[in-house]
């Protein structure tokens, strides 16, 4: 039974992401255009609802070009580690307390694993071989100084968001995502409690996902469309969808360990049963997300991108120091307090 | 068999396979890629014997970071042909493959012979050791001053390259 429930939670799960993971393209593509004072896709469905759909079976027909001389294995391996990579990590996210369905107590969470966070980190360290192997299997000069720029890119920013995370580690006392989002009961979110940790870290999310103002391994003027220039078809798709999966995925982490999880501030003082309270803290969950998945989106139409020295000089002669200032603050005050 | 016995035979000869094909691969991108391969199988031996924080740290810093660095390096050189990197049979060599047949012989004698200690359960004790909270708290009671050594001698490491890497701009 305990397997079964699992089966179905990571089933769902993964339909739910994937759903809302091809929205956000839409959502990406309405929002710019509303900045950029233009309409936006709005032909298929209404108001557009049904273009993802269009675009995946245009993209599926596509024909798959493979450039001569290239690896094909490594080729075909490389889009798949980088969706397999940003879809695993919300695996440890939590999106809801306990709820009891049909008599069996759910945990909203496929793993519970006690070190979640570094689980998290564990497998955005590993993200940077989608992009560096596709890179260097092209056989194409703007593909491998895409997945230079990548790997050197995501090796610097690594750092500060794992320096910025230990704040948050050592205000819950725990690496368990669940017992972090428990510490943040009520409106004692960490958002609050670690402004500069926060900074930090949704800076070092945007350059670990290759977001503008950091989107330097697929700069348009100079790399054509760095490392996914080769690709076309599914496996183009494959980067496509991982990018705003990992968009998705780096919103949740980030609504887990700065803005509260699926806590709603004064849910109980409503009187709900403790059933509905359990579909109202996901929807917040989700909402949380999706609004900071649209702060991505206004980012990446407003900021224009770095110069390739700034982001170097940002990460390490800036942000390293900041955020282990911020350690140094975080482990000082706890230790006056308690 | 249990479960465990099944994956834990799945594994190991999965990373016995990939680390020999790391050796004998001529591509040094895909020995690089077999290496990864071999870290995320030990890895997993790791969580079998409920060693969490080793395990991924093994894939946090090995797989996740070293190897990186490593195929950052083999992509910036561009070895066209590995073929010119073949080493001749000398004498170092033959030492080589005698002291690797000697640890293999020694590996299967430990093994087979009497007291039997090959896949036996855990003791709860054992359990506990593996996780995050034993492993901070004999790093911070038991061994502090070889804690403290360590990351002296690491910052010596990072002082060291900065020091190498600004002598160029002069």
């Amino acid at each position: 039974m305990e397997l079964l429930i699992s089966v179905i939670k990571i089933v769902v799960v993964m339909g739910v992401m994937l759903g809302i993971v091809a929205y956000v393209v839409l959502l990406e593509r309405r929002l710019s255009a509303a900045i950029q004072n233009r309409i936006g896709p709005n032909r298929v469905g209404w108001q557009g609802l049904l273009q993802p759909i269009a675009d995946v079976v245009k993209l599926v027909f596509k024909e798959d070009i493979v450039p001569l001389k290239s690896n094909r294995f490594i080729h075909d391996l490389a889009p798949i580690i980088s969706l397999a990579v940003a879809l695993t990590t919300f695996a440890v996210v939590p999106f809801g307390d306990k709820i009891n369905l049909f008599g069996y107590d759910i945990k909203l969470q496929i793993a519970d694993v006690n070190i979640g966070i570094l689980f998290i980190l564990a497998l955005t360290s590993l993200g940077v071989y989608g992009l560096t192997l596709s890179g260097w299997s092209s056989n194409s000069k703007y593909a491998l100084l895409g997945g230079v720029r990548s790997s050197a890119q995501m090796i610097s920013y690594e750092l500060s968001m794992g320096l910025a995370v230990l704040g948050v580690v050592m205000i819950a006392g725990s690496l368990q995502l669940d017992t972090i989002v428990e510490a943040q009961a009520g409106w004692k979110w960490n958002i609050i409690l670690q402004p500069i940790g926060f900074i930090t870290f949704v800076t070092a999310a945007f350059a670990e996902t290759n977001r503008l103002p950091f989107d330097l391994p697929e700069a348009e003027p100079e790399l054509v469309a760095g490392y996914h220039t080769e690709y076309s078809g599914m496996k183009f798709a494959a980067y496509y969808l991982s990018e705003y999966a990992n968009m998705f995925v780096s919103s949740a982490i980030i609504t887990t360990l700065y803005l509260g999880g699926w806590q709603v501030p004064f849910v109980h003082s409503f009187g709900f049963s403790d059933f509905w309270i359990g579909i109202i803290q996901v929807f917040g969950f989700l909402t949380k997300v999706i609004l900071f998945v649209s702060f991505f989106i206004i980012i990446r139409w407003t900021i224009p991108r770095f110069r390739y020295d700034q982001l170097m000089n940002l990460g390490w002669k800036f942000m390293l120091p900041v955020s282990i200032l911020n350690l140094l603050i975080t482990g000082l005050v706890i230790l006056l307090l308690s | 068999m249990s479960i465990e016995v099944i994956i834990f035979f799945l594994v190991a000869i999965s990373a016995i396979v990939s680390a020999v094909l790391m050796v004998i691969q001529r591509n040094p991108v895909k020995s690089v890629l077999f290496m990864i391969v071999n870290f995320f199988c030990l890895a997993i031996i790791y969580l079998l014997l409920h060693a969490q924080f080793i395990a991924i740290i093994q894939i946090l810093v090995y797989a996740g970071a070293i190897m990186v660095l490593f195929l950052f390096v083999i992509m910036l050189l561009n070895l066209g042909d590995e073929s010119l990197l073949k080493e001749k049979a000398n004498f170092r060599k033959m030492i080589a493959y005698l002291l690797s047949g000697v640890i293999l012989l020694e590996l299967i004698i430990g093994i087979i012979l009497p007291p039997n200690t090959f896949l036996q359960t855990q003791s709860p004790e054992a359990v506990k050791i593996g996780s995050v909270e034993a492993i901070g708290a004999s790093l911070f009671n038991n061994y502090l001053l070889p804690f403290e050594a360590v990351s002296i001698l690491l910052l010596a490491a990072i002082v060291g390259v900065v020091v190498l890497a600004k002598k160029k701009f002069k």
